[in-house]
């Protein structure tokens, strides 16, 4: 048994040396292959990353009449914490507000100067609502339509924020629609892939083949050096998919930072890499063994 | 060792309009250890469809084929490989693999059966010599003249020590300086002891063997004769 496998991983070895013809073309459209799935898997963690983001740094503000009393508020924010959508409320009294505000503007005279000219605390006591999900700010908006509500409430930041909400959620929508499409494309061409390295080994192989069977030799040792040689392709192709990517995220890191929302992708790269190395040997292992198993079942009968 | 009882085959027509061919009819007959038989015929008589019955390539739409006293006629695929270590086979075009050298064309053969690499090492030169070959072990079949790559492939049919060696046309593309060498090759692989079957349509090499000639015209058997000669 041992001495079946040496002889059919050294003959495939041999096969992989010697078939340059088949080798390159194969290698290529394996690349290809493996290239767009850890591709598809990458674009989805930064996509990812980035709607995380920008949901963490969107909200929604209720303002409250200055003769609203805190108890009353704090009231109102147990009422909306029993909402299943809500996921935090956090409450701002007007005093904090005006001491924020001071913090953030404390070196822009202009606006140090308008406060003072006011003469007074011109800040509401307000609620900052956060959802679980983009798409359930208009639930927790209705909640603020009651009646009794209403009294309490000088504005809502809702009516104005929607539009980035609205874009922010078909954002994320976007985003998992892209990489089902991907998905899809990526079948696609895996299964063209499949179909070019089944039509190459048949060319390339089809009298070997035929030879090997009618001198005797069984199945598993026909097989074998060329299931060893489509591995051997598919490992290959997955390295320099991964030198590829680790190209690119290398050199383009420092330049999209600016447009990704300070997100370092090599540094994001670095914390996947082996989900992506993982990813990529086993896609070009599958892709090897399906196509050349193939193959050899069409292939092997005579 | 090999028979043929009543054994015909047919091939379908085929849709591209192909007529029904009757390759071989009601064939009979008994080939025994250690003897050197050549079948003769024209081209299309059925030699190769002959060959390949005994090899089990092609199955026979009617009769029985024995090989060692087993009925091969419906030989299980996975038992294939098992008939086929005992046959070798010389082919009118070669069938050598292009992918592998000289060497290890014959030492293939040895490695699929599961042969030690000792005595690969040990056997294959030896072969390789006996069909003056030793000084093109490392030569590829595509820098093989026509004469050695026959050679080459009556090592590989020889390296294992088949019980029978099928040689279907194998000087039919050779000249007749290497039509000599071949013929005095497969004699002195009889002489050794092998069965030998001959697929030939060469008038002077079937008279100058003096060997069993089965006949075959149309597909049919109409002479078999000890010592026979090419008469069609």
């Amino acid at each position: 048994m041992f001495i079946l496998l040496k002889r059919i991983l050294k003959s495939g070895w041999q096969n992989f040396l010697r078939d340059k013809e088949t080798i390159f073309p194969t290698i290529f459209v394996l690349l290809i292959a493996i290239f767009l799935a850890s591709l598809i898997f990458f674009l989805r963690d930064v996509g990812g990353f980035l709607i995380t983001s920008i949901k963490e740094k969107t909200d929604v503000s209720v303002y409250f009449k200055e003769d609203v009393s805190e108890e009353e508020i704090l009231k109102v924010k147990e009422e909306l914490l029993k909402i299943p959508e809500v996921k935090s409320v956090e409450y701002i009294s007007r005093e904090e507000a005006f001491q924020k505000f001071i913090e953030r503007y404390k070196d822009n005279p202009s606006y140090m100067e308008s406060l003072e000219m006011v003469g007074k605390n011109p800040f509401f006591a307000a609620l900052n609502i956060r959802a679980f999900e983009a798409y359930q700010y208009p639930v927790i908006d209705e909640f603020f339509e009651k009646k009794e509500l209403e009294a309490l409430i000088d504005h809502r930041s809702y009516p104005k924020s929607k539009v980035v909400i609205d874009r922010i959620f078909s954002l994320t929508f976007l985003v998992e629609r892209v990489g089902i499409v991907l998905a899809i494309l990526f079948l696609i061409i895996a299964i063209l892939v499949n179909f070019n390295t089944i039509r190459l080994a048949i060319l390339n192989s089809k009298t070997e083949i035929e030879i090997q069977r009618m001198v005797g030799a069984s199945n598993w040792f026909i097989k074998g050096p060329f299931l060893t040689q489509g591995i051997i392709c598919g490992i290959l192709a997955a390295f320099i998919s991964l030198f590829i990517l680790t190209s690119l995220c290398w050199f383009l890191s420092p330049k999209l930072e600016v447009f990704l929302a300070g997100l370092n992708i090599f540094n994001l790269y670095a914390k996947n890499f082996w989900i992506l190395f993982l990813i990529q040997i086993s896609t070009g292992i599958l892709l090897a063994i399906i196509s050349t198993t193939i193959a050899i079942r069409k292939y092997l009968r005579i | 060792m090999v028979r043929f009882q009543n054994v015909t085959k047919i091939y379908p027509a085929s849709n591209s309009g192909k007529k029904e061919t009757v390759a071989l009819e009601d064939i009979s007959f008994e080939i025994k250890e250690k003897e050197f038989v050549l079948i003769v015929g024209r081209s299309g008589a059925g030699k190769t469809t002959l060959l390949r019955l005994i090899l089990a390539e092609e199955k026979p739409t009617q009769g029985k084929i024995f090989f060692e006293g087993q009925d091969i006629s419906k030989i299980k695929p996975a038992k294939l490989p098992m008939l086929r270590q005992k046959i070798g086979t010389v082919f009118q075009d070669y069938k050598l693999l292009v992918k592998k050298n000289a060497y290890e064309n014959v030492a293939y053969i040895m490695e699929a059966l599961g042969f030690s690499d000792l005595e690969i090492k040990r056997d294959v030169p030896k072969v390789l010599e006996i069909v003056g070959l030793a000084e093109k072990a490392n030569n590829f079949p595509v820098e093989l003249s026509a004469g050695e790559k026959q050679r080459l492939a009556i090592a590989r049919a020889l390296i294992h020590r088949p019980k029978v060696i099928l040689a279907d046309e194998p000087t039919g593309n050779l000249d007749p300086y290497n039509t000599s060498a071949i013929i005095r090759l497969l004699l002195k692989i009889h002489q050794m002891g092998t069965t030998l079957i001959l697929a030939t349509h060469d008038k002077e090499i079937v008279n100058s063997l003096e060997k069993r000639v089965i006949s075959l015209e149309n597909g049919r058997l109409f002479r078999d004769e000890e010592k026979g000669r090419f008469v069609l």
